[in-house]
Formats: C-alpha cells, structure tokens, sequence
C-alpha cells in the first residue's frame, strides 16, 4: 500500500465513491481537463467521463446553485470553489438556500451535496487565497463544515462527506495538502462527521486543533512531551456540527485547555469552544483557557505571512503559561 | 469595418385588448373555447385568491403578501402548459403558475401566513419552494434541467423572475449555463413595469429584458404578457423544445403591477398618475373575456356562476388555513439535518420546556 498525500486521499475518496456511485459527480472550474489548480480532481475526467465530472463556467455562486438543483433531483454533486477566498459570490445560495432547502420544504427536498474549498495560510500566495473563513459557515445552521487534518482522515470525512443527506462544506488544508502522506487503504470506509479525533493522549493538556494547524500543535506536544508536559490533542474535525462531549471529557481529565487555529481570534471557533468549556467544564479547570491565533488583523499578503500564522513557538509558549498557573 | 453578429427581438401578441385578433395565424389555443374557458376561470381564481389575501393580512390574519394583480395570465399561462412530471421552480410572485402546476391554494396561503409546512407541497412534490432572494431560484432551475440531462429525462423546467431581477449576477450566471450546456429550461421574465418603486429606465440601459439571452446565445422571445393564448402557446413550444433537449428559452413577459409590491408597499408614492386607469384597460381578465365574448362563448350568467364558485373554492382554502395549528415548536429544529446533532438536541428539549411553561 503506498502512503498518499492530503489532496491524494481527497482524490482516491472521490474516484472511490463516483465509482460506485453513479448519481456522484464533480464539478467546478478546471476541475476537468486540467484536473483542478491542486490536482484534486486529476484523472477523474479521463475516468469517469465528461459528464460526470463537468467544466463550469467561471461563476461561483452558478456552482453553488446548480448543484443545489441537481442535488434536489438526487443527484450527489462534488462541487469545487477553487479558493476559499473565492466561495463568497455563492454565499447567497449557501446560507439562503442550500442550508435551508430540508427545513424550508419541511424534508421534501433535501441537497446531499459536497462544496469543496481548499483554505488557509503559508503557501505564499496571491491576496484572498490565504483566509480561514470556516466560523462564517459554521454558524450557519443546517450546514455541516468538515475539516480534515490529515490523509486518512480526508479519505475517510471526503466519502462520509459525498454519503451525507445533508450539505457538507469540505475545507481542506492547502498547506498540509503533500506535507505527510499517510498509508491509506482504498477500502471505501468513511469516518464519522461529527465527531472529534485524539490524535495523542495525554494528561496534562489539552490541545485543541483543526486543519493545517494540527501539523504545528503536535510538534508543540511532541517538544513538550521531553519537558515532562502530558498533551492530550484533539483534532475537531468536523468544526459544524461540534463534538464538544469530547473536548469536555478531554479537559475534564486535564483540567487545561489551549485552543490552536488559524483564523483570526475574535467571533471564532475557538470562541465557540472556549464559551462551551466555560460553560459547562469551568470547575475542571486549574488554569484559564488559552488561545492560540491568527490576529483580528485581515490576513497580510505573503511577504508577512509568518508573522501571522501561529507558530509551534507560540504554542509552546502558550502551553507552558497555561500549565504553569497552577 | 463588417458585421459579424446581427440579432432581433420577436414580439407575440395574439389578441389586443379590445379582445380582437391582431393577425389571422391564430394558434389552436384561439380556437379551443373549453381550453381558453379554463385558462379564464384560473385567472379569476388567482385574483379572486390575491383580494382574498389582501383581506386576511389588512384583518391581521396573514403576513406580508405579494399579489399577482394585473399579471395573471403569465403564470396561469406558463404554469398551465406544464406536464405534470416537469419541475416548477417559482419566484415569490409565483402563486399563478405554482397552482396550475398543483400547489394547493392553502399552501400558498400557509406559507404566506409565515408557516413552512406551507412549501411542503402535496401535489408538486418535485417543486422548488418559493425563493425570496432574488434570482437565485433561476440558477436552481438550470441545475434542475443538468440533473434531468444527465439522466437523460424527457422532462423541461419552468422558472420566472420579475425584471428587475435580471439586474442581478445569478440572472446573468443562469442563462449563461444554461446556453453553453444546452439546458431544458425556460426562463420567464414577468416584466411588470415595476421593482418594488424602481421602474426600468433605471433598471437597464436595454430596449427589452428579453434581449439580454442573446449576450447567452439562448433563444429569446416578447410576448404580451396581458394575452395568455400567447404566453400559453410560446410556453408550450418552448418547453417542446427543452424536452427534446433542443435547450433553453428565455420569454419576456410584459404586463403592468396593477397592486403594490407587496401588502408592505404603497405604490402611491412612485407610481405616475393615470398609469394605473391605461392599465386596466390592458388587463388581461378583461381582454379574455372579451375574445369570449365575441365567440358568443361567455355570458353574464356563465361569469356569475364562475364567480360563486371560485369564492367557495377559494374560501375553502381560507378555513383550511385559518384552521391549520401552529406547528409544534420542536418543528424548528426538526428538518434541519436528517439527523440532529446532540448539542442542538439539547436545545431542542429546552425549547419544548420553554413552550410548555409558556402554555401551562
């Protein structure tokens, strides 16, 4: 079995499921011919055909509500934004209507769909392709927002993904997108949404992650770890619908908990999940939350770019404060 | 210097508004009295259903609601020649064409009376509900007709926007797939003269809405929008040749908003004086009664007895209605995903408490 990258798995988890599936398709711009700017959608055309797997015209919110209209037909499309940064001409058709079709119509139609966005910082690239916009769909209900950190898990959250009744927005890391690979067998075996991952146990800590950042938060451990530092880390995963049962369960055993993400600090994720530790764990805890972050600056272009994504210094930093407080 | 592209913009009327024909190339549709007797009867009913509607929101009894005055015979024409396994996909002025195709009338007083159960349709299962925002429901038609393409369905979608929504980018994005995919959908502009206050010197620099499918390469057509044998009869070729999968077809209708908005607008503000007197005489109730009349196919008392029907008919769906429950409050979390998540769970046990203690 040879060990695959982050956007290979995402690759071998849609050719998986369009193979047995005939009602999945893909489509967005250049994700034909040309097998998508990331190669994600590579050999997929050559496949299964040009109907199935379709060059659009350049227009966003027309992917998003196109495949809303197959999708209400039961056909499962795999729509590609081809940046994040890119996804807001379709927000209009996210929020108004592929979030709201099961609710409005009281079930009768329902949008099992995927809306792929690659998202995130530190590949040095044009303005608005950088941005770590996922708490602007999380809060949004009837959308669930997926977020893989690593091969396996992208193989296995992309064909839970395509699976799903309901819309699925799948973000993936374009950073760690061929930083591992991981051995990942084509088994067609999907893994849970909704649920949060421990990627390492511990007693000490808990680190809280999601995405690329999950890279830098379990070197923080692994150098914490030499100094006699327990980190227990938690990948998210899924950032909407939250499994906060985990991460309570997690803090409830450390009594510490540092949140790690990319996006800017305020109205965030981690806001989200520090309100909820507050909430429902602030007698388990022996230390205030800390919170690693972008800055609520917007994301500088990439000459400055290092200076705004957090680092495993910073986490560094931020686990010993935590953990040193009592 | 050459031309490389020449484009022209047909217009279709059949009968003008003294009822008479214009030309002597009438359709079947002219000749066919039981036909055009069931095309009249169902734009009565929608007027009968809209005053109705006024009332119960001027008596508190329902919310804000857009009547269809004026602009029957376009989604009564269009709505009508729709097969049964087509798929509708209505903007919020679409109650005309949404009952021909069998939305109930309660449901679209439900849904208007701020209920989702409303858009739950019974007999339309396939039907998109309402989209308030505008023009997005047309990108949802296109991916409707892609989803019947790729199965390969001799099937057609029908959608309609008003013409201000053409201004929007998701207008411009629809009939643009649907060119360059050769899509079975028809595009219905309701050109009522009017977005809400703004009128169409400042919607558009263009001589017509229609002509804005050629910058597509889709097919497009004017019709009188007021003559509903000729919207009927462009609507029935049209969807002939979506089914065949010959593509798309955008049809600008002109008509004239003879009601406000909405029940939340007063057109007094903005509307120029005696527009509202020429209108009336261009409607296009009157003007089929007319045609019928000169076939010596309608009489005072045929129109009598229609009217008492229709106001039981349409009465009914009143009670039905005014009878319907609110819906649990539970219901609000109910259809959000096929499955609830646990925390929203939990809200959802509070909500039913919450509503309990308020009841007890």
């Amino acid at each position: 079995m040879p060990a695959i990258t982050l956007i290979e798995a995402v690759n071998m988890a849609m050719a998986h499921e369009m193979g047995v599936d005939q009602d999945v398709i893909a489509l967005g711009e250049d994700v034909g011919t040309n097998g998508g700017v990331f190669r994600a959608t590579d050999g997929l055309q050559k496949k299964f055909g040009k109907d199935r797997v379709i060059d659009t015209p350049l227009a966003e919110s027309m992917i998003a509500g196109v495949s809303i209209g197959m999708a209400a037909q039961g056909i499962k499309p795999i729509a590609e934004i081809q940046f994040m940064g890119f996804i807001f001409p379709a927000v209009d058709q996210i929020i108004c209507h592929m979030a709201r079709m099961r609710h409005r119509t009281r079930g009768r139609i329902t949008l099992p769909l995927v809306l792929r966005a690659p998202f995130g910082g530190g590949i040095h690239a044009p303005e608005h392709h950088s941005e770590s916009t996922e708490a602007i769909f999380a809060h949004i209900p009837g959308l669930k927002v997926v977020i893989p950190s690593n091969p396996s898990r992208a193989y296995g959250l992309m064909l839970a993904a395509i699976r799903d009744p309901d819309p699925v927005i799948f973000l993936e890391p374009k950073r760690v997108y061929r930083i591992v690979k991981h051995e990942v067998e084509d088994n067609g075996e999907d893994y849970p949404i909704g649920c949060c991952f421990v990627d390492r146990e511990g007693t000490d800590v808990t680190l809280i992650s999601w995405g690329a950042m999950l890279h830098e938060t379990n070197i923080a451990a692994e150098k914490l770890a030499a100094e006699g530092v327990s980190c227990e880390v938690i990948d998210v995963a899924t950032v909407s619908p939250l499994d906060i049962d985990t991460i309570l369960e997690s803090v409830a055993k450390t009594g510490r908990a540092v949140i790690v993400q990319e996006a800017p600090k305020a109205g965030s994720l981690g806001s989200e999940i520090a309100a909820e530790i507050a909430e429902k764990g602030i007698f388990n805890l022996l230390a205030p939350i800390g919170r690693v972050s972008g800055y609520d600056t917007i994301m500088p272009y990439y000459r400055l770019e290092k200076q705004y994504m957090p680092t495993v210094d910073r986490i560094l930093e931020e686990v010993r404060k935590t953990v040193e407080y009592s | 210097m050459t031309t490389v592209a020449k484009f022209d913009i047909k217009y279709i009327q059949y009968i003008d508004k003294d009822g008479k024909p214009t030309t002597k190339k009438l359709p079947k549709l002219a000749k066919d009295i039981d036909a055009l007797k069931t095309l009249y009867r169902s734009m009565n009913r929608v007027r009968v259903l809209d005053t109705k509607a006024y009332a119960l929101q001027r008596t508190g009894k329902m919310g804000t609601y857009p009547a269809a005055l004026g602009q029957e015979a376009i989604g009564v024409g269009f709505g009508s020649a729709l097969n049964k396994e087509d798929v509708l996909v209505p903007y919020y002025r679409g109650q005309a064409s949404m009952i021909e195709h069998g939305v109930k009338m309660e449901e679209v007083l439900l849904y208007w009376g701020g209920d989702e159960r409303g858009s739950d349709y019974q007999n339309a299962r396939e039907d998109f509900p309402i989209a308030v925002p505008i023009a997005t429901q047309l990108l949802h038609a296109a991916g409707v007709a892609k989803a019947m393409q790729i199965r390969n369905e001799q099937r057609c979608v029908a959608t309609e926007i008003g013409e201000g929504g053409t201004s929007e980018g998701d207008f411009y994005e629809a009939i643009n797939v649907a060119g360059i995919w050769n899509l079975g959908v028809v595009f219905f502009i309701n050109n009522n003269q009017w977005a809400i206050s703004v009128p169409s010197e400042i919607q558009t620099a263009c001589e017509t809405y229609a002509q804005k499918a050629i910058a597509a390469g889709v097919e497009c057509v004017q019709v009188d929008g007021n003559d509903i044998i000729a919207v009927r009869d462009v609507a029935e070729k049209a969807y002939e040749k979506a089914r065949a999968g010959k593509g798309p077809t955008l049809v600008e209708c002109i008509s004239l908003r003879l009601c406000d908005h909405t029940t939340a607008d007063d057109a007094r503000r903005y509307r120029p004086d005696g527009e509202l007197d020429e209108g009336w005489k261009e409607e296009p109730i009157l003007r089929l009664r007319k045609y019928l009349e000169s076939l010596k196919a309608w009489t005072e008392e045929d129109e009598k007895a229609m009217q008492e029907e229709l106001a039981a008919e349409v009465q009914e769906a009143v009670d039905n209605y005014l009878n319907t429950p609110v819906d649990r409050p539970e219901a609000m979390f109910d259809y959000l995903y096929e499955e609830l998540p646990t925390r929203t769970l939990e809200q959802r046990e509070y909500a039913i408490q919450v509503a309990a203690k308020k009841g007890a």
